[in-house]
């Protein structure tokens, strides 16, 4: 496992990129794909690992919440990769697409870095407002299938 | 002494070939695509990845267009596709109470916080044959209504308010979840390893058996509390980070079984609970699961074990239907010198008995004629 370099400017706590890896993560590969074609001037990144698919035991807790237990394997897909200055970026994500988590790793290093971070944040606004939409839409689709009950009055005349 | 026969390699390479043909099809008509299987034969998908116990629905589409729709073997070459991965790791476990819920029902309760969602269910159809299917007719969008953002209370958190329910079930402190795909099986074995081999058991299997339990071998009086689908997040602990970070979201069905309560000399009655979890949309396996769950509990209750559902080692070791498929279907291979062995011994056998009634017969007749 490579050691990771990287010295995090003030804005980028570890909360703040634990949760702009796991947009990232949801990222589809031709939003990574856009924002990286469209960056003004594509910094070298160079492979430390991978891109590597494996897979993940996925784990469940008995009754819900209770004691964990083995529910079966996800494949996933993780990069590393170092950028001219040491800065160091993870790239992971569910499914095969070794691309995809090549630049989610590139995207994660750029955020690191005070000059690209105002780029990576309007690609996590991106994404985020897409997932976002996605969700809402869900949760109108099944909350018209919500059911109403109603009590009918029934004469005994 | 063994003499190896060997032959049967054109045939082989031919017969792969015409299976090949036969898998295309008609050629005027188009190749069904991988997507198409993902999106519009979701469930079969569905059904792949829980009883391969792999999330992926591409490779499991995959597989389904490979195996001609047969449905054992796609989940067979995706068990064998899993052996060629590396293993990252355990992910943290997932919190079905944090669903993004499409669908969640309660048999239990009418009303209660965040309501009966019915989803894109076959509740309620009336199973006729659609005809309208047999063209590409235009579909209707899904209808959308605001006033969907109430939390959708576990049925379990209600009960468990006044008491009367079990726990969701704690195992010892420091207790390792086992990994039946690292491990053999070994019987009795921890609940957390029985759920881990019903997640992936074989659901018509699963499904005979919970019924078993409904028409009284091992009757348990079962309630579904409530059964949800939706996706949840899956976080892997990275080292290098020193702290987990989402992968993405995955599909689950979750049933919550609330079964009977008589209670012992250390327990006050209370209601007893299965549970079911499953990949991808599959109510009917998480409620067979849950059933089964909870039939094998049944030393945990102190119930008598009398019918085959409450059988750990014969429930378990026959759940798998990949295993399953392999003893039954390695039958059809060559048996050749098994069997000439067995005609051996059966002429053998034949000719002593003859024998033996020949001399019966001969004896008989002196007594006969005595």
């Amino acid at each position: 496992m490579a050691p990771d370099g990287h010295q995090p400017h003030p804005g980028t706590g570890p909360e703040r990129r634990r949760q702009a890896m796991g947009v990232l993560a949801k990222a589809t590969r031709l939003e990574l794909e856009q924002a990286w074609n469209g960056l003004p001037q594509r910094p070298e990144a160079v492979p430390v690992r991978g891109p590597e698919t494996g897979l993940v035991m996925v784990r469940g807790r008995i009754g819900g919440g209770g004691a964990p237990f083995n529910l079966g394997e996800v494949t996933a897909t993780r990069a590393s990769v170092r950028l001219e200055g040491g800065t160091v970026g993870h790239g992971q994500s569910l499914g095969t697409d070794g691309e995809k988590a090549r630049l989610a790793a590139i995207f994660d290093a750029l955020l690191q870095l005070p000059e690209h971070a105002p780029t990576v944040e309007r690609l996590l606004s991106k994404v985020s407002a897409r997932i976002e939409a996605e969700d809402a839409q869900r949760i109108r689709e099944t909350a018209a299938t919500r059911v109403d009950f109603f009590t009918m009055v029934r004469g005994d005349d | 002494m063994y003499v190896a026969v060997k032959g049967g390699e054109a045939a082989i390479a031919n017969a792969h070939r015409l299976l090949a043909d036969r898998r295309r099809g008609d050629r005027a008509l188009p190749s069904i695509t991988i997507e198409q299987i993902v999106a519009q034969l979701g469930l079969a998908v569905d059904r792949v990845m829980a009883e391969a116990s792999l999330y992926d629905r591409a490779i499991a589409a995959l597989a389904i267009r490979q195996s001609r729709g047969d449905m054992i073997e796609a989940i067979f070459i995706l068990r064998a596709y899993r052996t060629t991965l590396p293993r990252f790791g355990y992910s943290v476990p997932l919190e079905t109470a944090e669903m993004q819920v499409e669908r969640r029902v309660s048999a239990t309760y009418k009303d209660l916080p965040g309501g009966q969602l019915l989803g894109p269910t076959f509740d309620y159809t009336h199973r006729l044959l659609d005809p309208s299917l047999l063209h590409d007719a235009p579909v209707d969008e899904a209808l959308q209504r605001e006033g969907g953002q109430e939390p959708i209370m576990r049925v379990a958190d209600i009960l468990a308010g006044e008491d009367l329910v079990e726990d969701d079930g704690a195992l010892p402190e420091g207790h390792v979840p086992g990994d039946l795909t690292r491990e053999p099986l070994e019987f009795p074995m921890p609940r957390d390893l029985r759920l881990q081999a019903l997640a992936r058991g074989d659901e018509g299997f699963l499904l005979s058996l919970g019924y078993s339990t409904q028409r009284g071998y091992a009757r348990t009086h079962p309630f579904v509390g409530e059964v949800r689908i939706g996706e949840v997040e899956v976080e892997l602990d990275m080292p290098e980070l020193g702290f987990s970070v989402s992968l993405g979201r995955i599909q689950v069905t979750e049933c919550q079984m609330i079964a009977q309560f008589k209670g012992s000399a250390k327990t006050p009655p209370q209601f007893t609970r299965g549970y079911g979890l499953v990949f991808g949309q599959s109510e009917r396996k998480a409620m067979a699961m849950s059933l089964v769950d909870r039939a094998l509990r049944a030393g945990e209750f102190g119930e008598d074990v009398v019918a085959p559902a409450q059988d750990e080692e014969f429930v378990i070791s026959h759940s798998d239907n990949v295993q399953a498929t392999g003893f039954v279907e390695h039958l059809k291979l060559p048996h050749y010198v098994d069997f000439q062995a067995e005609l051996d011994l059966v002429r053998r056998m034949r000719r002593e008995y003859e024998a033996a009634r020949g001399d019966k017969t001969d004896s008989d007749i002196p007594e006969a004629a005595e």
